[in-house]
C-alpha cells in the first residue's frame, strides 16, 4: 500500500484491521470518535464485527468476552472513557487476556476539555484499576509510528497474554500525515490460544476457564508473582526509545508523543545557535527506558522533562535518574500545547542559571507559553 | 515549490479543513513531507474552524503553526487575529467578500481576493475555497496547480465529477486575481522559518 | 437394574459451596441437564457473575468466563460476536443483574443478543452477607434495611422480568420459582425453552428464577421455600411474558422477515 494521507485515528483502525483485528467494541468520545467511525465502515467489509456499546464499561467487558473467546480485539476511547474502562482493564490483566486499548488523551480531571493532553500517563502506566498489574504501553509520536505500534501491540498482547495500551494525545488522533499501512497478519511464531473458551469440543478432557478470582491469598500471591515475572520480561525485552542527539548534549530533554516532536523543533532552533540539546523519547511508557537515562554522558548535568500535564512522566524520570542529575520541568496542561520557542527559552535559562545540585526549574502554565 | 507553514481560518462550513486537506494531499502527491492539524471542538455548525498545514522537504517535527506561519488564509473577520502569527515577509490572503478590514502589519505582504464573489462567477458559491486555493498557489507556488486540482478530483470521485468544471474555473479565477496584483507572481525571498 | 437418578454430566463432580437449603444448586442442575439434553454441553460457554455464583466456574462442566460485577451480558456479547455457532449463557444474581448491571442487561436485550440469561432472584445480597437488594420486598429486614425495606427511602422492589419484557428485542422472558417440585419441573421446561430460543437464533432469552437464601433470610430451608411461596410469588408473579412462538401467533403466525 502506498503512502496515503490519513487522520491518526483512522490510521489506528486501518493498522488494526491490517494486523488481523476483526472485533471492535467502543463508544463515541471526542477526540477519538473517528476510530469508532472508521471501524464501523471498514470492519464489516472484511467480515469483522463492529459493535457500538452502551458505555465504555460495556465496551471493555465485550473486549474481555471476545478476547477470552480467542479473538484479536480492540477498543478505544479518550481519557474519561478510559477511566470508566479501568475496572475491565484490571480484569483483563488479572485474567491474562490479550487486547489492545487505544487512549487518545484529552485534558482532565472530570469532564476536563477535549484538547490534547498527556495527563493520563499515570492512568496508563500505574494500572488505573485495582490491584498489582501493568500494561505494555506504547506512545507513538507520528501517525506512521502509531500505525506500526498498533500492529506490534496485537502481537505483543498475544505473546504476553496481556492488555496493551496505545497512548496518543488528541493531536495525534486528529492530525493527518502520510502513512503506509502494511498488512501484518499475526506472527506465526505465536502459540495457539488453547486457553480460549471456545467450547470443550475444541479441547476434550479439559475446560477452559477465564478468571481473575483467587480466594486463597497464597494462590493469589503466586498468580501475581507470575504476572510480575511477565512484566520483568517486558522490562528486559520490550523497551523502545528514541535517543536523539544525546551523544554531545549539554542538556537532555525527556518527552514523549507529540510533545517530543515539538521539542525537536526547539532542539533544531537551539542547534542553530550552537546550543547542544538531546532528546530521550520513551516509545514504551511501560516498560520505561530507564537505562537510556542512566547511561547518559557525565557532562549532562541537567534534564528537562516536558509534558502536556502537571508532571506525571517526571516521576519515572526521577526514579531512573536516582538523584544523579538535576531534573527540571516544563509543562502545559488542560489542552495547552508547549511551543518550541518556550522550550528553547527554558533550555537557555537552565543552561545559564543552573548547574547540577541547584534548585530545579519548574515552569507551568505561563501565559505566553502555549497555543 | 518551497516550504510553507500555513494557517487556514474561517467559519465552520466554509470548507476550511477541506482546503487544508487538498493542499496536504497535493504536497504528498509531489513527494513532500506534510502535516495537517485541525483545530477541533464540539461538533457544532457556525463555530470557528482553522487548520495548520506544513509542507516541507524534511521530516516535520512540531506540527503546530503558532507565531511562525509563512502564510495565513483568512475567510472571516475573527480570523484576522492570525495575521499576528506571520513571520516578517509572510503572506496574508484575505477573502474580502467576508472581511472588510485591512492588514495593519507593514512587514508582511497582504493580498485581497473577493473569493465568494469569484466563486459565484465561477458558477457555484461552494467553490469559494477553490478560489482561495487558486490564489494561494499563485501567491506562494508552494505546490503546483495541477496537484491541487488532481487532489480535488480524487476527493470528489466519480459521483461528484460534474462539480470539477466549476471548481477549475474558481481555482483559475483565484489565481488570476493574484497575478493581477502587483508583484505577486514572484516571491523575492523565502521568509526564514524556524523549524 | 434401571437407573432412576444420576448426576448430570452438565455439572462437574465438585462439591458446591452453597448453603444448605439454597436453591442455586437446583438451578445449576437444571441448566446442566438442559445443556446435556440439548446436546450442546461441549459447545457451551458460561459467563458467571460476581456474587454467590462466582465459584460456578468449578461447577458448570463447560468452558467458563468469570465476569466483573454486573457485566456478564457484555462479556457474553463479546463471546457471542466471536463465536456465533456456540451456546452462550450468563448466570447472574439480583445484585449483579438488577442493580449494578442494569445497563448491560437492558442493552443486551435491546440488541437481542442471541444469549440466554439465567437470573437468580432471592431478594437479597447473599455473598456479601445479606444486604438489601433492588429485589428486596417492602418490609423485608436486611443488614442495610434493619427496620425493613422502606419504599419511601429505597423505592419499590424492581420487577426485572416485567421491565425487560417491554423491550422489543427481549424475545423470551419468563419467571419461574424453585419452591416446590412442580415449580422446579416447570422451571426446567422454561430453561430449556430459553436455550431453544438461542439455538433457533431467535435472540435474547431470560429466565428469572425465584430462589431462596435461608442463611441471610434467617429461615430454615423448608421455611425459606414457604417464604418464596407466601411472599415472593405474590409480588413476582410466575409466568411467561415473552416467547417468540407467542409473538408469532399474535402476528398471525408470520415473522416479520418472512
Amino acid at each position: 500500500m502506498a503512502r496515503v494521507l490519513m487522520k491518526g485515528n483512522e490510521a489506528v483502525g486501518a493498522a488494526a484491521i491490517a494486523a488481523g483485528c476483526r472485533h471492535y467494541f467502543g463508544y463515541p468520545i471526542t477526540p477519538q470518535s473517528e476510530l469508532l467511525e472508521y471501524m464501523s465502515v471498514h470492519l464489516p467489509k472484511v467480515g469483522g464485527v463492529f459493535l457500538q456499546s452502551e458505555s465504555e464499561v460495556a465496551a471493555i467487558n465485550m473486549c474481555y468476552g471476545a478476547a477470552g473467546a480467542g479473538a484479536r480485539v480492540m477498543t478505544g476511547s479518550s481519557s474519561p472513557g478510559i477511566a470508566l474502562m479501568q475496572e475491565g482493564i484490571s480484569y483483563l490483566a488479572g485474567a491474562e487476556l490479550p487486547s489492545v486499548i487505544v487512549n487518545i488523551v484529552r485534558g482532565g480531571p472530570g469532564l476536563g476539555g477535549i484538547q490534547p493532553a498527556q495527563s493520563d500517563y499515570h492512568q496508563s502506566t500505574r494500572g488505573g484499576g485495582d490491584g498489582d498489574y501493568k500494561l505494555l504501553v506504547y506512545a507513538p509520536s507520528t501517525v506512521q509510528e502509531m500505525a506500526e505500534l498498533v500492529a506490534l501491540a496485537f502481537d505483543k498482547a498475544d505473546e504476553y497474554r496481556n492488555p496493551v495500551m496505545i497512548v496518543g494525545d488528541g493531536m495525534l488522533g486528529q492530525i493527518m500525515e502520510p502513512v503506509e499501512i502494511v498488512e501484518r497478519p499475526p506472527d506465526p511464531a505465536l502459540p495457539p490460544k488453547t486457553w480460549a473458551t471456545t467450547g470443550t469440543r475444541d479441547h476434550p478432557g479439559s475446560r477452559s476457564i477465564i478468571n481473575s478470582l483467587f480466594l486463597k491469598p497464597e494462590v493469589l500471591e503466586h498468580h501475581i508473582l507470575d504476572l510480575f515475572a511477565k512484566y520483568e520480561r517486558m522490562r528486559e525485552r520490550e523497551v523502545l526509545v528514541e535517543e536523539y542527539r544525546v551523544e554531545d548534549a549539554d542538556l537532555v530533554v525527556v518527552a514523549y508523543g507529540t510533545t517530543a516532536r515539538i521539542v525537536k523543533s526547539a532542539i533544531a532552533a537551539l542547534a542553530a545557535e550552537g546550543v547542544r540539546v538531546g532528546l530521550i523519547r520513551p516509545i514504551t511508557l511501560f516498560p520505561f527506558p530507564a537505562e537510556s537515562l542512566r547511561r547518559l554522558p557525565d557532562r549532562v548535568a541537567n534534564l528537562l522533562v516536558v509534558e502536556m500535564s502537571m508532571g506525571q512522566m517526571i516521576d519515572d524520570v526521577r526514579i531512573a535518574n536516582e538523584g544523579r542529575r538535576t531534573v527540571h520541568f516544563l509543562g502545559r496542561t488542560g489542552g495547552m500545547i508547549p511551543l518550541p520557542q518556550v522550550i528553547a527559552d527554558t533550555v537557555r535559562h537552565i543552561l545559564a542559571e543552573h548547574h547540577a545540585g541547584d534548585v530545579p526549574h519548574v515552569s507551568v502554565g505561563d501565559e505566553k507559553g502555549g497555543r | 515549490m518551497h516550504n510553507e507553514r500555513i494557517i487556514i481560518a474561517g467559519f465552520g462550513g466554509q470548507g476550511i479543513l477541506t482546503m487544508g486537506q487538498l493542499l496536504a494531499q497535493a504536497a504528498l502527491d509531489e513527494g513532500r513531507q506534510v502535516t495537517w492539524l485541525p483545530s477541533y471542538g464540539p461538533a457544532m455548525r457556525g463555530g470557528t474552524a482553522n487548520c495548520n498545514v506544513i509542507v516541507d522537504d524534511a521530516p516535520i517535527a512540531s506540527p503546530v503553526v503558532h507565531g511562525d506561519a509563512t502564510s495565513v488564509l483568512i475567510m472571516n473577520v475573527p480570523s484576522m487575529k492570525f495575521v499576528a502569527d506571520l513571520v516578517p515577509g509572510g503572506f496574508a490572503l484575505i477573502n474580502t467578500s467576508m472581511v472588510n478590514t485591512r492588514v495593519e502589519r507593514t512587514d508582511v505582504r497582504a493580498f485581497y481576493v473577493p473569493a465568494t464573489e469569484l466563486a459565484v462567477a465561477a458558477g457555484d458559491l461552494k467553490t469559494t475555497n477553490l478560489v482561495m486555493l487558486g490564489a494561494f498557489t499563485e501567491m506562494t507556488h508552494c505546490v503546483g496547480s495541477a496537484s491541487v486540482l488532481h487532489a480535488l478530483e480524487a476527493k470528489l470521485g466519480g459521483a461528484k465529477a460534474h462539480l470539477m468544471d466549476a471548481n477549475r474555473r474558481a481555482f483559475a479565477l483565484g489565481a488570476e486575481a493574484i497575478a493581477a496584483q502587483e508583484g505577486a507572481a514572484h516571491r523575492p525571498t523565502e521568509p526564514s522559518v524556524p523549524r | 437394574m434401571a437407573v432412576v437418578f444420576q448426576r448430570t454430566a452438565g455439572l462437574t463432580d465438585a462439591e458446591t459451596h452453597y448453603c444448605p437449603g439454597c436453591t442455586h444448586g437446583i438451578v445449576h442442575r437444571l441448566v446442566g441437564e438442559v445443556l446435556v439434553e440439548l446436546g450442546v454441553l461441549d459447545r457451551a460457554i458460561a459467563v458467571i457473575p460476581v456474587g454467590c455464583a462466582t465459584l460456578a466456574y468449578d461447577y458448570f462442566n463447560c468452558d467458563v468466563q468469570q465476569a466483573a460485577h454486573g457485566r456478564a451480558p457484555a462479556v457474553a456479547t463479546g463471546i457471542r460476536r466471536v463465536l456465533p455457532d456456540r451456546v452462550v449463557f450468563a448466570y447472574q444474581g439480583d445484585g449483579d443483574l438488577a442493580s449494578i448491571g442494569t445497563a448491560e442487561i437492558v442493552h443486551a436485550a435491546h440488541r437481542s443478543e442471541n444469549i440466554t440469561v439465567i437470573f437468580i432472584n432471592n431478594a437479597i445480597y447473599g455473598m456479601t452477607g445479606g444486604q438489601m437488594a433492588p429485589t428486596t420486598l417492602v418490609g423485608q429486614k436486611t443488614t442495610t434495611s434493619p427496620l425493613g425495606r422502606d419504599p419511601r427511602l429505597a423505592g419499590e422492589p424492581i420487577r426485572i422480568a416485567e421491565m425487560l419484557a417491554q423491550i422489543p428485542g427481549a424475545s423470551f422472558v419468563e419467571r419461574v420459582a424453585c419452591d416446590s417440585p412442580p415449580h422446579v419441573k416447570a422451571a426446567k421446561r422454561v430453561i430449556r425453552r430459553a436455550f431453544e430460543t438461542q439455538l433457533a437464533g431467535e435472540g435474547f432469552a431470560l429466565v428469572e428464577v425465584l430462589s431462596t437464601c435461608p442463611t441471610n433470610w434467617g429461615l430454615e430451608p423448608v421455611d425459606a421455600l414457604a417464604w418464596v411461596r407466601d411472599h415472593m410469588i405474590p409480588y413476582y408473579p410466575l409466568g411467561n411474558l415473552r416467547d417468540p412462538k407467542k409473538d408469532a401467533a399474535a402476528r398471525g403466525g408470520v415473522r416479520p422477515e418472512e
